[in-house]
């Protein structure tokens, strides 16, 4: 297997410019998300989905002296987290969802029946099923590209280098460092996200750098493999299967019809 | 956007992205996907209603629900199938056997389910055939009788199963009900089954459909209200809006029907009313099911205030480093 390869997102240097959000759909063939305004500040996709692979959120910060106007922003690159424990791939019951040689979590539409169970598994709200097509659709960090050597889509595209790609080990490192010197700056409420391998997904492939906490980005502030309590689910479906037999058992005691009526 | 200040009322001050949804909801549909867990259950608890009253000598009782259950397994498979965004890929279900998958173990019940009541009705009402000389050599009810022990197997599965389908999501209403849930699917089960017994037997051979139905109307309410009760702010969905209208109506038909049943002996016109208020209560608790998990998911208040409260209580959630 090759090394595992992932995204590091800084937001600290996203300038909204939502080039990620073209390149990823010029180069994947993601069709038309729907031009909605959402009056939610520049934002216009609003979250990912089966047709947006990537979405930059904007936050718009009120001013803390006058409690109008603007304070600063925080724009933010958002993506499939590549989980490590990755729920909608658990859960998958066709195969369709596996891990690739570089550890990544890709559909393959020729397998996929769009049975929809990825859509509600997934702890980040990342995969969707496209309804016209039938099949669920979500990141795949340009496996296509990555084969043939090259940096996915989104972070070629990417202007600043908020969105960095590379093997996992170096980009956490180069993470650390940068939150280190951020911290340094007096930028003391930037923190990593999906970084740690010991979060309830087991890390993130693409984990990020924050200025604020997670939800105000949409981001789950604690995000769980749901299949994690899977034996405990079966153990209780168990007793309830039990339990349904012993009810039906105690139902027909003393209503026996053997020998009468026939 | 403002964070509480005081840690006792976090939902109060919970912060999100513009109040949007954090995680997505179920995209199965109405009526599909609830009429599948009601088939599903119905077939489940009507085939070991099957193997029981085969042991217990009760053959008219036992006919009704052979066919039952084949009924509910057939017909629950085609809204299955039909659920799906690729239904001429069914089939891709089988490829793989999946142990981490609660849809792909809930396959290979269903299609073991679906040939053990298949076989079961179909050698019981065999003998109904023109060509039944020339097949009775065969010992058609051998097979049918060995058809249904097995489906006294599969039948429990069938009807527990999709309570692990719901609860393995990130749906919080779902996932924290996963100690419920079953006995939930159980109860409602029973009673389906049970009001299906009632309505398709005659009198003197339906007491004991009679007492599935009230024993599965007693589970099925005291899981729900137990469910609710423990949930606390997660279990809101089932208490409010259009999810908790539907359980509302679901509790009081399934507690009205169950009632009736203790009371509705020989009379046809109370067990009617019985069979079908059990019947509708046990549709309505899953479309009620499918609404409150739609609700948990749309509002993020939901998933973040769960979450947050885990990382101030400093026990932010793990994995085992095995799975």
């Amino acid at each position: 297997m090759a090394e595992r390869m992932g995204f590091f997102t800084d937001t600290s240097i996203c300038i909204g410019c939502k080039a990620c959000e073209v390149a990823c759909k010029e180069w994947n063939d993601v069709p038309d998300d729907g031009f909605v305004f959402r009056a939610t500040s520049y934002d216009n996709t609003g979250s990912l989905g089966a047709d947006t692979w990537r979405h930059v959120a904007f936050i718009e910060r009120p001013s803390e002296e006058s409690g109008d106007g603007l304070d600063g922003w925080l724009m933010s690159s958002d993506v499939c987290k590549h989980c490590t424990h990755a729920a909608c791939l658990d859960v998958c019951p066709t195969g369709a969802l596996f891990h690739t040689e570089f550890e990544t979590v890709v559909v393959q539409a020729d397998v996929c029946n769009g049975c929809g169970y990825c859509v509600p598994a997934c702890p980040y709200g990342v995969i969707a099923r496209r309804e016209r097509d039938g099949r669920a659709f979500k990141c795949t960090m340009c496996y296509d590209r990555q084969l043939g050597g090259l940096e996915p889509a989104c972070a070629k595209a990417c202007p600043t280098d908020s969105i960095q790609f590379g093997p996992l080990d170096e980009l956490r490192a180069r993470a650390d460092e940068r939150v280190a010197t951020l911290h340094e700056q007096g930028r003391t409420d930037a923190r990593l996200y999906g970084a740690s391998p010991d979060d309830g997904v087991g890390g993130d492939g693409a984990f990020f750098l924050l200025l604020d906490e997670p939800e105000v980005y949409g981001l789950p502030p604690d995000p769980v493999v749901t299949t994690r309590d899977l034996p405990q689910m079966w153990r209780w479906a168990a007793g309830a299967a039990l339990s349904l037999t012993g009810v039906v058992a105690l139902s027909f005691l003393g209503f026996s019809d053997r020998g009468r009526g026939r | 956007m403002r964070r509480g200040e005081e840690p006792m009322v976090p939902e109060a001050g919970f912060r999100s992205y513009y109040g949007q949804p954090i995680i997505k909801a179920p995209v199965w549909h109405e009526p599909h996907m609830p009429v599948y867990l009601y088939l599903g259950g119905l077939s489940g608890a009507a085939a070991t209603m099957a193997a029981v009253a085969g042991l217990a000598g009760n053959d008219r009782l036992a006919l009704t629900a052979r066919a039952t259950a084949a009924f509910g397994a057939v017909a629950g498979a085609g809204f299955l199938v039909a659920e799906l965004g690729r239904p001429a890929r069914f089939l891709n279900m089988m490829r793989v056997f999946k142990p981490t998958s609660p849809m792909s173990m809930g396959s290979w019940i269903l299609a073991a389910h679906g040939a053990t009541t298949g076989l079961a009705a179909a050698s019981a009402l065999a003998p109904v055939l023109p060509a039944w000389r020339i097949i009775a050599p065969l010992r058609v009810p051998v097979l049918g009788d060995a058809a249904v022990a097995a489906s006294a197997l599969t039948g429990p599965l069938m009807a527990t199963y999709t309570a692990v389908l719901l609860a393995d999501t990130a749906i919080p209403a779902w996932h924290e009900a996963r100690k419920e849930l079953p006995f939930l699917f159980a109860g409602s089960a029973l009673a389906s089954a049970g009001a299906a017994g009632m309505l398709a037997t005659p009198g003197a051979s339906a007491a004991p459909a009679r007492a599935v139905a009230v024993l599965g109307a007693a589970v099925e309410t005291a899981a729900g209200a137990l469910m609710e009760h423990r949930l606390g702010l997660v279990g809101e969905p089932y208490r409010t809006g259009e999810a908790g209208r539907r359980m509302r109506i679901a509790r009081a038909l399934t507690v009205g029907g169950g009632l009736l049943a203790t009371v509705a002996g020989r009379s046809r016109v109370l067990t009617a009313l019985s069979g079908a208020a059990l019947t509708a209560g046990a549709l309505y608790t899953r479309f009620g099911l499918l609404a409150a998990g739609r609700a948990s998911a749309a509002d993020p208040k939901y998933t973040v205030v769960p979450q947050r409260l885990r990382l101030e209580a400093g026990q932010p959630a793990s994995v085992p480093a095995d799975s």
